[in-house]
């Protein structure tokens, strides 16, 4: 067989020489492999999303089953998580309990990332005055003691807010609105560090150059170089508003006992701790465990994302 | 190493707006609120129309809401705080008699978490990606992942129901005398100290190590030790004094959340402290007290915010001379 070359063949070997051109998603993805944890992480929050999702059509026993003759039965193959005081099931209760707190948690999320997006940018466009203003109240936020106002603003406003859209999503939305209302100011302060030095960067003054108007180059410019640090921020504030709302059904002022938080559930097992201590284990677990892994996807977007390289 | 009395001045001065600006979101919050918050009075029915539109008048009720706001901020700052409905005592007097317990756990967790944070920071930061330093780094990533309330729970389970070795609830009655009073007080003060100690210096490991990373590379250290001071003279007097400034930036900005891991504690461990109160306030809607509390947590983050500004200055002279 003859072994010279033909011209197409070593366009071939060239082509497979070089390497391959990687979008910036697998870029990203590519250096996000490489902390293990963070990979770890990913797949016990999937497992544990995927659970909670699809986990009530496969485990059909209804949350609030009331059955005496089962009140505080260890894990059996009948209850695998244990039963409580009314003898309801633990697991289906944790199951749908989990929908609660992961959508509070990303609800919250959403509502801090696109308040401290807005903020941010604002202030990292204009100078001067609006700058300042904006600034000051992003502080003054900072130094509110948030655990008390967040009672006591539930407590002024729960009951007119029941009366309005009923109990669970009356509960839902001030939950998430004033968790929410309450984080966006490390991201309003990351956006408008970001832009401030964005905005001055050869790229958008070329776009200056060129006649794109202010939104334009935010939209375009400014902002996607800017989401970075956003993404990351955003990733623990998730686990920061589960924490919160698990703080707040705990002590007993977050959503109703009917419905089965995480946190509300450890509220009314604390009671129960010398005889019944799974039933305050298991959700606590689960709580941990989503917040352990959230914040370390959190870190290796930080490594994948590396926000210094971003600000450059 | 001097700090001068002008900058404490002007910090102090700058700390006034913070304040202003909190009682003014708390107003805004109160006067927002649907309903009377203190309507139990003047809309119970066994009390005549006329009694009751009366009461409005003398409290005010009807008043544009710039005079009510500054006759509430007047009111505040006087320590007028009203009166409890549900203890039936001045608020005022109740927020003293709780204030010390709350202080007290709430400082010693902060220096217990500040003890275990530094010293583990700078040596993780001083062999980085060493054994310890994993070690550390894991341990960090779970002590701020565990909350405060399973953490809480974690420990009544081990250390009050299997091992009994230590009291779940906190007494205030405690009938010893002497010696042994101490002792009772601080058996039941450990757990609830502990729970806010390790979630703080899991944060503030991180903090500490990653700043004292930062100067650890710098020049001045490397001629500290070319100059033949030993490993502990540089650690100790060029690293840990300047990798201590932006932890101090970094602390305060965790104050609200110091006092909000607080009222968690206080109420596993029933503490009587200032944020054991509000949750029994907010569970007897007794307004006048949890008005009055949230103040009181207001001032406190702003007065160690405050704290923590002068001792920023007094880390880094430079600041107080810009």
């Amino acid at each position: 067989m003859a072994t010279t070359l033909t011209p197409n063949t070593a366009d071939v070997i060239a082509e497979a020489a070089r390497p391959k051109p990687i979008s910036l998603a697998q870029d990203i993805w590519r250096r996000f492999k490489r902390h293990r944890l963070a990979l770890l992480g990913m797949i016990v929050l999937m497992v544990i999303v995927v659970g909670v999702i699809i986990g009530p059509w496969l485990w059909t026993v209804p949350i609030n089953e009331i059955d005496f003759g089962a009140r505080l039965k260890p894990p059996s193959a009948i209850h695998p998580f244990g039963t409580d005081d009314l003898g309801q099931d633990l697991l289906a209760r944790m199951l749908y309990g989990g929908r609660i707190s992961i959508a509070v948690g990303l609800a919250a999320m959403f509502i801090a990332i696109v308040v401290g997006t807005i903020v941010g940018a604002i202030a990292g466009m204009s100078r001067g005055f609006v700058d300042t203003a904006l600034m000051w109240l992003t502080d003054l936020f900072l130094s509110l003691p948030q655990l008390p106002l967040l009672l006591l603003i539930i407590y002024l406003f729960r009951d007119t807010l029941k009366k309005i859209v009923g109990a669970e999503v009356g509960v839902f939305v001030m939950v998430v609105v004033v968790i929410g209302g309450f984080r966006w100011m490390p991201v309003a302060r990351l956006v408008r560090a970001q832009f401030l030095s964005l905005r001055e960067k050869e790229f958008v003054e070329a776009a200056r150059a060129l006649g794109a108007s202010r939104t334009r180059q935010v939209a375009r410019h400014i902002l996607p170089n800017a989401l970075g640090p956003v993404i990351v921020a955003g990733t623990i504030d998730v686990a920061a508003a589960i924490i919160a709302e698990s703080t707040l059904s705990f002590l007993g002022l977050g959503f109703p006992p009917d419905i089965p938080t995480w946190g509300r559930m450890l509220f009314d097992a604390k009671d129960y701790l010398d005889i019944a201590p799974y039933w305050a284990l298991f959700p606590g677990m689960l709580i941990f465990l989503t917040v352990l892994s959230i914040n370390y996807i959190g870190d290796g977007l930080r490594d994948a994302l590396d926000p210094r390289r971003v600000m450059g | 190493m001097t700090l001068s009395g002008t900058y404490v001045l002007r910090r102090v001065l700058i700390a006034l707006p913070s304040l202003l600006g909190i009682s003014l979101v708390l107003f805004t919050v109160l006067a927002l609120a649907p309903g009377d918050p203190f309507g139990d009075i003047v809309s119970n029915p066994n009390i005549p129309a006329e009694v009751a539109a009366n009461l409005r008048i003398k409290f005010g009720m009807d008043d544009p809401v710039m005079v009510r706001y500054f006759r509430w901020l007047f009111a505040m700052l006087h320590g007028d705080w009203g009166f409890s409905f549900a203890s039936r005592i001045d608020v005022d007097t109740l927020i003293l008699q709780r204030l010390p317990t709350t202080l007290l756990v709430v400082g010693s967790s902060q220096i217990l978490a500040l003890l275990i944070a530094l010293p583990v920071g700078v040596y993780a930061a001083t062999r980085p990606y060493s054994l310890f330093d994993q070690i550390a780094n894991t341990l960090t990533f779970i002590g701020f992942s565990l909350p405060t309330f399973f953490t809480g729970l974690m420990l009544i389970l081990v250390f009050s129901i299997q091992l009994d070795w230590l009291p779940f609830v906190y007494r205030s009655d405690i009938t010893s005398t002497g010696w042994h009073f101490y002792w009772d007080h601080f058996k039941q003060t450990i757990m609830p100290v502990m729970v806010l100690a390790l979630f703080q210096a899991a944060s503030w490991t991180r903090y500490v190590r990653s700043a004292a990373l930062d100067v650890v590379k710098l020049d001045y250290v490397t001629t500290a030790r070319s100059k033949g001071l030993k490993e502990r003279v540089v650690v100790l007097k060029h690293v840990v004094r300047n990798a201590m400034i932006p932890v101090v930036t970094l602390v305060a900005l965790q104050v609200p959340a110091i006092f909000g891991g607080a009222i968690v504690t206080e109420q596993i461990f029933r503490v009587p402290g200032i944020g054991s109160l509000l949750i029994s306030a907010i569970l007897a809607n007794d307004t006048p007290v949890i008005m009055a509390v949230t103040f009181v947590f207001s001032c406190l983050v702003i007065s160690f915010n405050l704290l923590a500004d002068i001792l920023y200055a007094w880390l880094d002279p430079r600041i107080a001379l810009g």
